[in-house]
């Protein structure tokens, strides 16, 4: 039961050991790597992504010296707060700047740079024809740099430097190649929305200020159960906001579709598989603040419930290949902010699925680029089809993906994504109805989440060609139309990655499931969580989660591969419509938010140059005016000088004579 | 004497005098206005030194004619330079500060 739930208050020694005192090395390799890439220029073109692979190699060797440091230790001591110098010493509010070490910040320690290392090694080969290879590395060092400041930051205030950090990586990689506006504007986009989910971070630091006196997390978690229920829930709420601008939840999803503009392997790191992870790392680290704040909590659930369907809804109509990747990210996402919002039973999954989710997703992203290699950049799913012949290591490993992906025993997807959606069955503080609601969204969007994942893949791979080979034959096995492709397998660089991957995805979650391995690891983060009774029997779950994922499938099977996908997309019903267009949240947010704002802005620069400049350049103008004639007056003719005086003087005579008599 | 006829003189020479700086143009009719101006202040010295036998108003008045003396110097010098370089007299012309 949730009720017998609690979280252990586990002991953050700031005595740390010598081998955990390498973890500023961690954040430093990649950061040097960059500094050293951006400042050198072209003359480090030759060999800049070589440093930049190995500062992320780097990163991940220290973090695994990091993860046998705290596995030397018992559970209870694993953690520690490293003081680096402080930071703002000023009166009462003083913030030093530190590290965090313990189970949670190292499995994302890990996670950033393996799957990182894998990407700067595929973006290697992938990045290979651009002249700007160099600052794609420099850019991507930057990132991981940032992302792992996020992770090991010991307060609130060093959390958000990274948090910023990040969203520059991000704004940089989705507009590297800037030349295009369209680039640019998506970039612009995903930097603007995420401003606004930076809001909430900053309200929340500012709550912590005002009402813990500190934003260090050992502060803020032990005075946050003793704090009023108001204060709590607001802080939380604004934490909710900031994890909606950075993890693509709904209402601030807007910008991760756009995001898709970047090169592919920084869909796959930042836009896939970390950045837009930590949200949930957010919820789950604030997990004191949370659990002191129930309706904060539910605002949570109800956030990941909403957007795992609208994801899934998404998903289900692109044609692009990387954009219904991205909504099968953010519907992803939406599971894990679901489970975060569930309490102590749900932390551990929500960490659980986003490393699965961080392999196999990555691997598709990789995969979907590979796709694009071999087709001249063709991201239009209905100009693949059969693709399976030619790029065969491509086609296996994006496969083993999508069974990871679909939740298929025994593959990484189903230890994962299983636990949140037996989890969202499990009633919270005895509510039944929550139990029923989230846990339905969640089965149901397992459904949807096999259906379009398949649906992409029977897309890209199976059926028949649907583009144009150039062989001019006119024997109905394929159109003839369009620019001639040669689909061909990607380099070793490329496909290596995706090898490591797809056995992430294949053997990871069941790695980590075995005996429960990864959730009492999480343990002393995360909290113990007594195992909650689903109001459905497990068993149950797992068959009809099975079920409906078959359901999906067969669907899939039949709509893309047995039936012709025309070439054009057909005009559809209402939905599908809407899902094309992302279920109209760019026509929502222009109408809702921006044309009113607009509307104010003009209205307020209107006033300002009317109003405000008026009443002022008014009173100069009459000022200027006055000066314009009292200057005619200065004739520049002696006499009239003359007369002045003398009329002045007689004036003067007159007046003294008068006051005289 | 009446003390009457000397002020009710010098305030028409005075009167001449203002009259001439305020309306001629040419530098030495307004000159000639200014010591006329002056000398009315110096009867008008004089008749009250006598009038009230004190010497200090005629005094004053020989003070006023050397001081008139120097300013004529000094006047009429500035006068012949401006003739010399824009070949009038006029006040009106002496205008090269303005605007």
């Amino acid at each position: 039961m949730l009720q017998g739930a609690q979280l252990l208050a586990a002991e953050v020694s700031t005595d740390v050991p010598s081998p955990i005192g390498l973890a500023p090395l961690v954040i430093l390799l990649p950061l040097v790597g960059a500094a050293v890439l951006l400042l050198a220029g072209r003359r480090s073109d030759r060999w800049g992504h070589w440093l930049g692979l190995a500062a992320s190699v780097g990163a991940f060797v220290v973090g695994v010296v990091l993860l046998v440091g705290l596995l030397g230790q018992d559970a209870e001591a694993r953690a520690y707060d490293q003081h680096l110098f402080d930071w703002i010493p000023a009166g009462t509010l003083d913030v030093s700047a530190g590290l965090r070490v313990d189970p949670l910040s190292v499995t994302f320690v890990l996670l950033v740079t393996f799957v990182g290392s894998l990407i700067h090694l595929y973006s290697v080969a992938y990045m290979e024809h651009d002249d700007d290879r160099r600052r794609f590395f420099a850019y991507l060092n930057l990132f991981v740099a940032a992302m792992l400041v996020l992770v090991l930051a010991d307060s609130y205030l060093l959390l958000f430097v990274g948090w910023e950090g990040v969203g520059l990586a991000s704004y940089l990689l989705i507009g590297f190649w800037y030349r295009e506006r369209k680039n640019a504007v998506a970039a612009k986009k995903a930097f603007i929305m995420n401003r606004v989910g930076d809001i909430g971070l900053i309200v929340a630091l500012m709550l912590m200020l005002a009402n813990f006196g500190g934003v260090d997390f050992a502060t803020v978690h032990a005075q946050a159960p003793a704090a009023s229920t108001g204060i709590t829930t607001a802080i939380g709420l604004m934490l909710l906001l900031a994890a909606c601008g950075k993890s693509a939840q709904v209402p601030l999803q807007a910008w991760l579709g756009d995001a898709m503009a970047g090169p592919t392997p920084v869909s796959a790191l930042i836009h896939a598989a970390t950045m837009v992870t930590a949200g949930v790392y957010l919820v789950v680290r604030s997990a004191p603040v949370f659990e002191a704040a129930p309706d904060a909590q539910l605002v949570v659930v109800i956030v990941g419930a909403v957007t795992l369907v609208f994801g899934a809804i998404v998903g289900s109509a692109k044609d692009d290949i990387k954009k219904a990747l991205a909504a099968s990210t953010m519907s992803q996402i939406g599971y894990m902010i679901l489970a975060a919002g569930l309490g102590p039973i749900g932390y551990a999954f929500a960490i659980f699925h986003l490393v699965t989710h961080g392999f196999f997703k990555a691997g598709l992203f990789l995969g979907a680029g590979s796709v694009m290699h071999g087709m001249d950049d063709q991201v239009d799913m209905r100009r693949f089809g059969g693709l399976s012949r030619y790029m065969k290591v491509t086609f296996v490993t994006f496969g083993l993906g999508w069974l990871a992906i679909l939740g298929v025993p025994p593959f990484s997807g189903f230890w994962s994504k299983d636990k949140i959606i037996e989890a969202a069955f499990v009633p919270v503080d005895g509510q039944e109805w929550r139990a029923w609601v989230f846990g339905t969204v969640a089965l149901v969007g397992a459904g949807i989440t096999a259906y379009y994942m398949s649906r992409l893949f029977f897309m890209t791979f199976t059926g028949r060609r649907r583009w144009n080979d150039g062989s001019g034959s006119l024997d109905g096995t394929g159109p003839q139309d369009g620019p001639v492709r040669h689909p061909h397998e990607s380099p070793a660089l490329m496909t290596a990655p995706m090898v490591v991957l797809a056995v992430g995805s294949v053997a990871l979650g069941g790695l980590l499931a075995w005996g429960d391995t990864f959730v009492t690891w999480l343990e002393p983060v995360t909290g113990h969580a007594e195992h909650g009774e689903p109001v459905l029997p497990a068993w149950l779950l797992i068959v009809l989660t099975l079920v409906l994922v078959l359901a999906g499938i067969a669907l899939a099977w039949r709509q893309y591969t047995v039936q012709a996908v025309p070439v054009v997309a057909p005009h559809g019903n209402a939905l599908t419509r809407a899902a094309r267009r992302d279920l109209y949240q760019d026509d929502v947010n222009e109408n809702l938010v921006m044309l009113p704002g607009q509307v104010v802005t003009r209205t307020l620069v209107h006033a300002d140059r009317e109003v405000v400049d008026g009443a002022w350049t008014g009173l100069a103008g009459t000022l200027g005016l006055l000066g314009d004639r009292w200057r005619r007056a200065q004739t520049g003719y002696v006499r009239s000088y003359a007369a002045t005086m003398l009329g002045g003087l007689i004036v003067i005579v007159v007046v003294a004579l008068a006051l005289a008599s | 004497m009446e003390l009457t006829h000397y002020v009710v003189l010098s305030c028409i020479l005075f009167a001449i005098g203002a009259t001439t700086v305020l309306l001629r143009r040419n530098a030495i009719i307004v000159f000639m206005g200014v010591e006329l101006m002056l000398n009315a202040a110096n009867l008008a010295f004089v008749t009250f030194a006598r009038m009230h036998g004190d010497p200090h108003g005629q005094v004053i008045a020989f003070f006023v004619m050397t001081v008139a003396a120097a300013e004529v110097v000094v006047g009429l010098a500035i006068i012949v330079a401006i003739f010399r370089t824009r070949r009038t007299a006029s006040v009106d012309d002496a205008n090269l500060l303005k605007n």
